[in-house]
């Protein structure tokens, strides 16, 4: 249930963050899912993509920083009320969230998908699923 | 004015005899009390008793700030530590300080000096003096303080910081005098300026400025802004402290050197073969008088070249020039010296890892600012936001806790900074540049 999503260091500077697509997008890898945190001075742009060992190689190759983090997807229904549901079974398992980011995908009927990062991933992922949370197979979610 | 007209006015000659017995009895005293210096004269093939004429220092050996470090902290003390009655330090380059020390008479000597300087300043018993040297460790403070009271002046000892008090002092308290380094007193200035004070309103007449280099331009500037004359006084802790040299009011034109304590010579840097008078070189220094922490040949890394030419003041003293630059690669930030070997120590304990990183200094009006890059790679990088600010407070706890500067630490991209040969430290100093 583990999902590799990959982090990449970038400073504020214009045009860095195209670079970055276009680099992924010449070594012809899909982007799946994407989220940008700032600060003043730098950002880091997280991304999951369709093959992640080839795009942590190509943005080695062009000099940038790249990290590889455990997530989760976790399939939420699409109504007012999904997120808060599922959140709400997270805070009785006592975990804890360092950040998330969503998307709706089309071929998922009334759900959407949000990618949460949590502190000790397998434990997390036990527990949820015992509480009924559903999780999204990495493979699913790179082919998607 | 001069304080000590029968030692600020010996001929040559009498100067020259003077320093002969003073540098003869200081070998002697070092040879026998420091072990340092019984090694060193024993590994150049020379006694004290050797010392015939004054040209024969020149065979004498060189000292270095690595010869303090090696013995930190009192092992180059020449008198028992009962006889030390005051222990001053400044920054070492791997965060140990260099640690010196006083007897009575050294206070009493340094106080003396202090007096010429404030003296030469056209300072006296009349007037009051605003110190914002800081006291503590530093020598500044309490150099600045003892000569002042010594000329009989009236002394606020207010240290640094906290700017908008210290212009409500020096206008309700009638500061006539002001010490303090040359950036804090454009620091002043501005501040004054922004809070609306009137230069009118205040009373400064003289400022006498020091712990680091400063230009004729930056002269006119702090004469222009602060209505004072501005006088360059030069000194540091390993051979006393502020009041090795100072300027004279009549040609504010290179800084008299007290000879009769300090024997000054200019040295090539590489070669070490002695220059003379008018070459620019690296300047050396050996006192003569002091008692606790007697040094010899100590080479301070500050290149400027000698004059001889007699002065319109009428001091005999030979005068030493502006500092120009050093021979290694200190900085010296708000009046703090500032080693980048050091700062690489710093980061590389933050992380465990050694990255590539760059200083830029620079100068916002008056404020010497310090940022360090860093380069963010595989080891450092982390996922979260956090972390990566963690590790930024880190360094800028670690060189505010070092050096009381608050730094910008900005982390960059691989391969943004650009690759140095061997060990030298990327350091752009932008304040040289003419902007």
């Amino acid at each position: 249930m583990k999902v590799q999503q990959l982090s990449v260091f970038i400073e504020n500077q214009a045009g860095r963050l195209a670079d970055v697509t276009g680099v992924l997008a010449r070594a012809e890898i899909s982007i799946r899912a994407l989220s940008l945190a700032d600060t003043q001075d730098f950002g880091i742009l997280r991304l999951i993509v369709d093959d992640t060992q080839r795009a942590r190689v190509v943005l080695d190759e062009q000099d940038f920083t790249v990290g590889l983090t455990d997530v989760v997807a976790v399939e939420i229904p699409d109504v007012p009320g999904g997120l808060n549901g599922v959140l709400k079974i997270f805070d009785s398992c006592d975990i804890n969230v360092e950040y998330m980011y969503a998307f709706v995908d089309r071929n998922r009927e009334n759900n959407a998908i949000v990618i949460f990062r949590i502190e000790d991933v397998e434990d997390g992922i036990s527990r949820l699923q015992a509480e009924g949370v559903n999780f999204v197979e990495p493979a699913v979610l790179y082919g998607m | 004015m001069i304080w000590n007209q029968e030692f600020e006015t010996l001929p040559r000659e009498a100067l020259e005899a003077l320093q002969l017995k003073r540098l003869r009895a200081t070998c002697e005293r070092v040879y026998a009390n420091v072990p340092h210096y019984r090694r060193a004269f024993d590994a150049a093939g020379f006694r004290p008793e050797q010392i015939r004429t004054l040209a024969d220092i020149q065979r004498l050996p060189f000292t270095t700030k690595q010869d303090l470090r090696d013995n930190y902290p009192y092992g180059m003390f020449c008198t028992p530590m009962e006889q030390v009655v005051r222990i001053h330090a400044s920054s070492g380059t791997t965060g140990k300080p260099t640690v010196v020390g006083y007897t009575q008479r050294d206070i009493e000597t340094w106080s003396e000096l202090m007096a010429r300087c404030f003296c030469a300043a056209g300072v006296s018993r009349g007037d009051i003096v605003h110190n914002s040297y800081g006291y503590g460790l530093f020598t500044g403070g309490l150099g600045a303080h003892y000569g002042a009271e010594r000329v009989g002046a009236s002394v606020i000892p207010m240290s640094g910081g906290n700017t908008k008090k210290q212009i409500m002092v020096m206008k309700d308290f009638h500061s006539t005098v002001l010490t303090a380094t040359p950036s804090y007193a454009l620091h002043l200035a501005e501040v004054a300026e922004e809070e609306g004070v009137p230069m009118d309103d205040l009373s400064l007449r003289v400022g006498i400025f020091g712990a680091e280099p400063w230009s004729d331009e930056m002269r006119a500037q702090l004469e222009s802004r602060l209505h004072l004359d501005a006088i360059d006084i030069y000194g540091l802790s390993e051979i006393i402290g502020p009041g090795v040299a100072v300027e004279c009011l009549e040609a504010k034109s290179g800084m008299h050197l007290m000879e009769d304590h300090f024997i000054a010579e200019i040295i090539d840097p590489d070669t070490l073969e002695v220059l003379p008078p008018g070459e620019e070189g690296e300047l050396v220094f050996t006192t003569i008088t002091k008692e606790a922490f007697p040094i010899i040949r100590y080479r301070t890394r500050d290149i400027t070249r000698l004059i001889a030419e007699p002065c319109r003041c009428g001091r005999t003293s030979w005068r030493m020039q502006k500092v120009s630059g050093r021979s290694d690669d200190m900085l010296i930030i708000r009046g703090v010296n500032v080693f980048p070997s050091q700062i690489e120590a710093l980061l590389v304990e933050c992380e465990g890892v050694e990255p590539h990183y760059e200083l830029v200094v620079d100068r916002d009006g008056s404020m010497d600012t310090l940022e360090v890059r860093v380069e963010v790679n595989d080891r450092i990088f982390s996922d979260e936001i956090r972390h990566l600010q963690a590790l930024g407070n880190r360094i800028r706890k670690d060189i505010k806790d070092l050096y009381g500067i608050t730094a910008r630490v900005s982390l960059v991209e691989p391969r943004t900074i650009a690759r140095s040969q061997g060990k030298a430290v990327r350091v752009i100093d932008r304040r040289k540049e003419v902007k």
